[in-house]
């Protein structure tokens, strides 16, 4: 029987030896991971249950990212019941409020290998499809679940497979590849479905650029975003984790699997305009729109590469006086590679704010929130009404670069 | 059940159900006081115990946080009805005992104020003043009983003693 990828490794984690799309099947999680956002209700669900111990603490990731450090006592709050159920429960995979985001983490500190099935309680979950793991957010109830009997059950999907073929342009990059299929397919177009990057231009991308477009899989509904192992994956996975693996991939006749041809050679940087991350327009639409505040990082974007970019465009220059940027590199490591190569000396003497790894604006709970009537541009992947602060204030998406070129100007600006 | 229809539009995402900066909070009734303040500052204050929410397509779409369907929980809400649901929202809303009923095409056919009753046997949503009736997704037994226990956590306590 031919399989998808998603069919592949939810079979071997249910321990069968096929699957199909629409079957429910109850499978064996291998990383789960929650935060200090969703953590302690999931803490809260689980004691409810009543178990006194954890499935495996091997297998639990407790990162803190979202208010890091403690912007308020009910944050400390959180980081308290976290910090106890950690220590009750002997899990050794703990990251503090120093280390960043989770869904860089994750990857970084070698926790994600292809073929496994990851559960974490945050959306973006599905970014660590880009090492070939079906990897997908779930609720803090079924977290609860997971931390009991280290299993789910899921209805195994049906995968469309993105086909991308052509060169990006300059300053053209994964950010606005996968913003021009969420704008092409739509907020709901792949619900319910694993979302599967593949063709030329997916091969060229790095392991980073990869974790860009699976990360943003969830903004039109999907389950999971994946990409085919292969030697760039196996390069980046002996370098951060010594676990074992098996990769899988997809059978192109594989009943389940549907197509989709996106070419991008004449591709130009794309925004997603407020309040949907489906409103997507070329940079050439929308540029000239005044802003007040860029932010640079998040799970999405806030990767070395990222800042790089960034810093390329913004060496010498000055941040716009009418503009707050806030620089926020997604990880210690990244922060202090950024350090090592100068450029937060870049960024700083540009009159950015650098601050410690974090999600930051993003989540719209702690640092850098909007007021009524602002507008910001930012790397990170939701323009909700309401998202990064006043529901009256505007969200734009876009690329690093797209973000630094703006910041300079304090419009939205073409970065070519 | 019972109650007054909310009619809200398509993509209703978690950020508007309950943004970002209350989850710090974890009871219902507190996050309560914030549902839906981005399009409306006043709906707590507005929504009777029993009312429900009428959708369109994608209802719950975005993050992961169970804190959604926890605050409409606490608000009183109980069930919600749209064309189509976010797949996360829709698992948690199950989880925390929140009915959620697909119904596609019914927002042609309820208004902002409408009084409607739900029959979850029969699989309708039924008009109070008119009796019209509409087709729901009849949910599967073991989900409903999920719904009657409160929860997932409850139903598997039971099923466990």
């Amino acid at each position: 029987m031919t399989m998808t990828m998603a069919e592949k490794i939810l079979a071997r984690a249910a321990g069968k030896k096929e699957t199909e799309s629409g079957e429910i099947v109850m499978a064996n999680i291998d990383v789960a991971m929650t935060h200090d956002l969703t953590g302690p209700l999931s803490v809260e669900s689980f004691e409810k249950i009543g178990t006194p111990k954890v499935w495996d603490p091997e297998k639990i990731v407790v990162i803190f990212d979202h208010q890091v450090p403690a912007d308020s006592i009910d944050a400390a709050n959180n980081h308290l019941i976290m910090r106890e159920f950690v220590k009750n429960q002997n899990i050794n995979n703990f990251y503090d409020v120093n280390e960043g985001v989770c869904h860089q983490i994750l990857p970084e500190k070698g926790h994600i290998v292809p073929g496994e099935l990851v559960v974490g309680t945050d959306s973006h979950t599905c970014t660590h499809g880009a090492l070939g793991a079906f990897s997908t957010g779930i609720g803090s109830t079924d977290m609860a679940m997971v931390f009991s009997t280290g299993q789910l059950w899921f209805k195994v999907p049906e995968t469309i497979r993105f086909e991308i073929e052509g060169s990006l342009r300059p300053h053209v990059y994964a950010k606005d590849v996968v913003l021009d299929i969420i704008g092409k397919v739509g907020a709901d177009g792949a619900t319910y479905k694993a979302c599967e990057f593949a063709g030329e231009t997916v091969t060229n991308m790095s392991v980073s650029d990869r974790m860009v477009m699976c990360n943003m899989a969830i903004e039109m509904g999907g389950k999971t975003g994946l990409v085919e192992p292969d030697q760039k994956t196996l390069q980046y996975v002996q370098n951060h984790s010594s676990k074992s693996y098996e990769i899988m991939k997809t059978d192109l006749d594989a009943p389940s699997l549907e197509t989709m041809y996106i070419d991008v050679d004449e591709l130009e940087p794309q925004i997603a305009c407020p309040h949907n991350v489906d409103n997507v327009k070329g940079v050439s639409e929308v540029q000239g729109i005044e802003i007040d505040q860029v932010f640079l990082g998040s799970c999405t974007n806030g990767r070395i590469s990222d800042l790089r970019d960034a810093a390329k465009i913004l060496k010498g220059k000055k941040v716009n006086s009418g503009v707050r940027m806030l620089v926020i590199p997604a990880s210690r490591d990244i922060y202090r590679k950024a350090l090592d190569e100068g450029l937060m000396n870049i960024f700083v003497d540009a009159g950015a704010l650098v601050c410690n790894p974090c999600c930051g604006p993003c989540l719209g709970g702690h640092i850098g929130l909007l007021g009524p009537g602002e507008v910001s541009l930012s790397t990170s992947n939701r323009n909700f009404k309401g998202r990064q602060g006043s529901a009256d204030a505007e969200v734009y998406l876009s690329s690093a670069a797209v973000a630094a070129a703006s910041a300079i100007t304090g419009k939205i600006t073409d970065p070519r | 059940m019972k109650g007054k229809v909310w009619k809200f539009g398509d993509d209703i995402d978690t950020d508007i159900i309950i943004p970002g900066r209350y989850l710090v909070m974890r009871d219902p009734k507190e996050l309560a006081e914030h549902v839906m303040e981005g399009l409306d500052p006043e709906f707590n204050k507005k929504v009777k115990e029993g009312d429900v929410i009428l959708g369109g397509r994608n209802f719950g779409c975005g993050s992961s946080r169970e804190h959604a369907p926890l605050a409409l929980i606490g608000a009183g809400i109980s069930a919600v009805i749209a064309e189509s649901f976010a797949r996360i929202f829709y698992r948690n809303s199950i989880n925390v005992g929140l009915p959620l009923l697909e119904a596609p095409g019914i927002s042609q056919h309820l208004e902002n104020g409408d009084e409607i009753e739900i029959d979850m046997e029969k699989g309708v949503i039924r008009k109070i003043n008119s009796k019209e009736e509409y087709p729901f997704q009849k949910l599967p037994e073991f989900m409903i009983e999920i719904l009657e226990k409160g929860g997932l956590i409850p139903y598997v306590k039971e099923k466990m003693d």
